[in-house]
């Protein structure tokens, strides 16, 4: 015996290639797909992530404001380098480091010297605390350790320390991202209604969105409208900023006085009823004005929603410049259609893109043909039915909730698909199943600047049918027999 | 490994104690006493460590350390290509971690190769309740959704440990009920300091669990060795092996990179350990010299000059057969070498390289850089320990500034002191250089390239660091106006 465990020695047996060849095509039969959704605990590539990357996603989205994350280091280096790795971008956050003493004694020393050091060192003018496992576990009590950390001065008294309990095992990112915004608000504005005053502006919350494209063309939208507004939580400038010899470390985000003058703002949209119900709900009892809570806008229906909402919520007429944009946009639309109808895709993601995903495939006669939901609640399965019940393109469309990407293979190889539309974590499966993946949901890992071209709005909608329509032709190039090989497509 | 005392003109003792101590004058009383003892100038003739390491993070001060979870997923468990890897609590650790590290594998995905992402996915209910039970039945899913899996590794979360579940008793009734190694690894992310604990706790699960449980098919040889700690990052072994194979070596084993748990457990039976992450698998090294009377050498696989040292240490060790190979693989590869070193050499020469890395690239990748002409102004390491620090002394020019687990405000500041043409280091260090205009590689991950290990591995290396440093993107970055 030479093992520790006094276990018989065993020569190393290599598998046979038949055995080999036989588990590769077993891996894609009806009865390998029957026993991997028969699985009750594994689960298998994932989609979602867990509620403090959303968190700090929100916290980037104000003006001089450092996440900080509560709980072990490791946490905040994962969070930060998805970040890094999607926007090629900098992430700049800090933890408080708790190790296994903060396990018998909490957290309050690492969170205080933490408070202490990092507005030494970076100088913000909010720091935003969110939590990952460890303080949760133990039950750490944020409200009395920061009440404490101001009384001790780690912090200056009138430092607004938002902070949310985001724990891991609980819901994901989008879950994070609300709790942290709505925490960021409600410290914000305490004490700032002003009765009477009215801001003019809309408040724009465009939920928890990984794209900085989308965050500049609701801006855009809003200026051709004359509309001013306050949008929260934006990341546009903090996570696509400008490389030109220096480093700013709050590159962009929210102005902190114009996020607590947004309680007396005109309106408020919560775009993303799923990402931000929290919040909404919160504005709802609490802000000035008309509140409204809409899907992404994402299709030409969903934009048109957005669009006369906010015409409706100022009393402004659609400005032309936008009426022909939307003309634009269904003229490449109908220009394209051919090369979409009847084409049947899978679709994934967190359930706000998923409503817009499905949404824009229906308008374009293409077939939402498997759309899977990583996690999500009956009413999100319920909004996706109608969708599907709403379009003859949408009938045999089918729902898998709370499933992963190791489902979505079976799916693939046993009812297959032209495309998918995802993220890039999806390359493994479409690549197995030999078909495109359309990179529109987070994180982007493997392709650049996609963060970059909006997916809502007109503008959105011409640029998912560019690239989807024209990656279909490029693989009729590709594959197509010499003799079929043309000019014109 | 290096011959004489290197100094770089304009840097001093004094100097560089100077920078450390500006930057670290914005720091509150406390925090900057507990950070002054992990920077120092390098003292290389005394070629020992000139800073503390492996302690506590200072909190809040953005530290670009990991934790014992990814330690032992990211670095030693998780490269093992034909293991299932189950992350064992809440989904985000795993999430994180999947396909983030570039350990490149060979075979099959979900056949012969596990290069997936497995979780418990943790629930409020598995917190209250514990999560052993469902540890159980997963197991049993993996083992029958991959067959050809040859063992399961169980790497726990935070949660797991401070919920005191018992993950290995599940796993030893589970090992027993499916008839395959499944390995409990108490990982969670709050032990120890930084991942360094993490790979401690992975090599000694190796040795209760794994080694010597195996035995190779073939007969053995005197020229049986094992390469160990070596990632096949970006494709690293699959230039170190071959190259040792033409050495006439025969290489049983990799210790983890495109990793096969077989040959892992027979590693017992090997006549040498060659080692190229010492940080990460010294211990193992050091429990099969104990026990199995196996020797071991470190070596370094990065740019010519350091390679050819490294296989005349290695051809020591062996026969006139093996010397003579190696030789010969020296003078086949030196005048390719050469020829590389022309290329670029004339746009490197002189330029300077700032690293902030890992286990062993804070101080092997200089030699590499010095082939080309350049010289390293400051190196350091996020998880490192005394031992790495002595043996970096003497590869560092003289009065260098080394950095243990610097803060992201700290390297900042040295490099806008040093203004180096090159900044190697991860991927959160990244865009805050290239913001400031300085060029930047990766230097966990290769930033999306590779080899850079053994002599294929220098090719690429060389035209990497030429085209961060010379891109002509970088003169885009000031506007005209």
């Amino acid at each position: 015996m030479s093992n520790l465990l006094g276990l018989e020695v065993k020569k190393i047996v290599e598998t046979t290639p038949e055995e080999v060849e036989r588990v590769k095509e077993w891996i894609n039969s009806e009865e390998y797909k029957e026993k991997n959704f028969a699985r009750q605990a594994l689960v298998i590539n994932p989609v979602h992530a867990c509620q403090p990357l959303g968190a700090q996603l929100a916290a980037h989205g104000f003006e001089g404001t450092l996440p900080f994350v509560h709980g072990s280091q490791g946490c905040a280096s994962y969070y930060r380098s998805t970040l890094n790795r999607h926007f090629r971008e900098p992430a700049p956050a800090v933890s408080d480091s708790m190790t296994e003493d903060g396990a018998v004694f909490g957290g309050q020393n690492n969170l205080h010297e933490g408070l202490e050091n990092a507005n030494a060192i970076y100088k913000p003018k909010m720091i935003a605390v969110f939590t990952s496992c460890m303080p949760e576990v133990i039950g750490d009590d944020l409200t009395a350790f920061i009440k404490n950390a101001k009384q001790k001065s780690c912090v200056p008294k009138d430092m607004p320390v938002p902070f949310a309990n985001t724990p891991s095992f609980n819901g994901t990112h989008i879950h994070g991202y609300d709790s942290m915004l709505v925490s960021i608000l409600q410290t914000l504005t305490e004490g700032k209604q002003i009765e009477g005053r009215c801001t003019g502006k809309l408040n724009l919350i465009p939920g928890c969105d990984f794209n900085t494209g989308d965050y500049r063309e609701y801006k855009r939208i809003l200026k051709e409208f004359g509309i001013p507004y306050t949008m929260l939580a934006d990341i546009s400038d903090t996570f696509d900023s400008p490389c030109d010899g220096s480093y700013h470390i709050y590159a962009g985000g929210t102005k902190l006085e114009d996020a607590a003058d947004s309680i007396n703002g005109k309106a408020t949209i919560a775009i993303g009823p799923y990402a931000t119900p929290k919040t909404f709900g919160w504005v709802k009892d609490n802000y000035s004005g008309k509140h409204v809570s809409m899907p992404m806008p994402m299709g030409i229906a969903k934009t048109d929603d957005f669009i006369m909402k906010v015409a409706e919520l100022f009393g402004k007429e659609v400005p032309a410049s936008l009426k022909n944009e939307r003309g634009r946009a269904v003229d490449a639309v109908t220009d394209s259609h051919q090369y979409m109808h009847g084409k049947k895709f899978a679709v994934y993601g967190d359930p706000d893109y998923l409503m817009g995903y499905v949404s824009f495939l229906l308008e374009m006669g293409a077939r939402p043909h498997h759309i899977l939901c990583s996690r999500g609640s009956k009413k999100v399965e319920k909004e996706l039915q109608a969708l599907l019940d709403g379009s003859m393109y949408g009938q045999g469309c089918k729902i898998y909730m709370n499933k992963d990407l190791w489902h979505l293979r079976s799916l693939l190889m046993t009812d297959p698909v032209d495309a998918v539309i995802g993220d890039s974590h999806g390359k493994f499966a479409t690549r197995d199943a030999k078909i495109p993946l359309f990179r529109f949901g987070f994180p982007v890992f493997d392709r650049v600047n996609k963060h970059r071209y909006p997916l809502i709005g007109y503008q959105g909608v011409v640029n998912m049918v560019t690239e989807i329509c024209n990656k279909f032709i490029d693989i009729k190039d590709e594959t197509c027999e010499d003799r079929d090989f043309e000019l014109m497509r | 490994m290096s011959d004489k005392i290197r100094k770089i003109e304009g840097i001093t003792k004094e100097s560089t104690q100077a920078m450390i101590d500006e930057a670290l004058s914005v720091y509150p009383e406390k925090a900057r006493k507990k950070r002054a003892p992990h920077l120092a100038p390098n003292d290389a003739a005394s070629g020992c460590a000139s800073v503390k390491s492996n302690k506590k993070t200072v909190p809040g001060v953005m530290s670009a350390r990991g934790c014992a979870y990814a330690g032992a997923k990211g670095v030693v468990w998780g490269p093992i290509r034909d293991m299932v890897h189950v992350s064992h609590g809440p989904v985000g650790c795993g999430w994180y971690s999947w396909g983030t590290r570039r350990n490149m594998m060979s075979g099959i995905t979900g056949v012969t190769n596990f290069a997936m992402q497995f979780t418990s996915d943790f629930q409020e209910k598995d917190i209250v309740y514990g999560g052993d039970k469902k540890l159980k039945t997963l197991l049993e899913e993996a083992h029958e959704l991959f067959p050809l899996a040859k063992g399961i590794s169980v790497l726990s979360e935070c949660p797991v440990g401070l919920i005191g579940d018992d993950i290995n008793s599940v796993a030893k009734t589970s090992a027993k009920d499916l008839d395959i190694p499944i390995i409990p690894c108490n990982c969670e992310g709050f032990r120890g300091v930084s991942q360094s604990l993490g790979h401690h706790i992975s090599n000694d699960t190796i040795r209760d669990y794994i080694i010597g449980t195996r035995e190779f098919a073939e007969p053995e040889s005197p020229y049986d060795i094992a390469l160990i700690g070596e990632y096949n990052i970006g494709g690293d072994a699959w230039s170190t092996k071959p190259l040792l194979e033409e050495c006439g070596l025969n290489v049983k084993s990799v210790w983890t990179g495109d990793g096969e748990l077989e040959k892992i457990a027979a590693t017992h039976k090997v006549k040498l350990n060659v080692i190229h992450c010492y940080r990460s698998m010294n211990y193992m090294c050091k429990v099969m010299e104990e026990k199995f009377g196996i020797p071991w050498i470190e070596l370094n696989f990065f740019g010519p000059t350091k390679i050819r040292q490294s296989l005349r240490a290695l051809a020591e060790l062996f026969d006139d057969n093996i010397k003579q190979k190696v030789e010969a693989v020296i003078a086949k590869y030196d005048p390719i070498m050469q020829a590389v070193i022309e290329e670029y050499k004339p746009r490197l020469d002189g330029k300077k390289v700032m690293l902030l890395v890992g286990g062993l690239r804070p101080r092997h990748t200089i030699g590499a850089y010095e082939d080309l002409g350049m010289d390293c102004v400051g190196s350091g390491y996020e998880f490192a320990h005394t031992d790495d620090y002595d043996r970096t002394a003497p590869e560092m020019p003289d009065a260098t500034v080394v950095y243990d687990d610097p803060s992201e405000y700290e390297f900042e500041k040295f490099a806008d002191a040093l203004k180096p043409d090159l900044v190697g280091s991860g991927i959160k260090e990244k865009y805050v250089f290239q913001k400031m205009g300085i060029p930047f590689r990766q230097m966990h991950s290769w930033d999306y390239s590779g080899p850079y290990h053994g002599y294929k591995g220098f090719e690429v290396f060389a035209r990497d660091v030429d085209m961060a440093i010379n891109s002509p993107t970088w003169n885009l970055v000031k506007a005209p106006y």
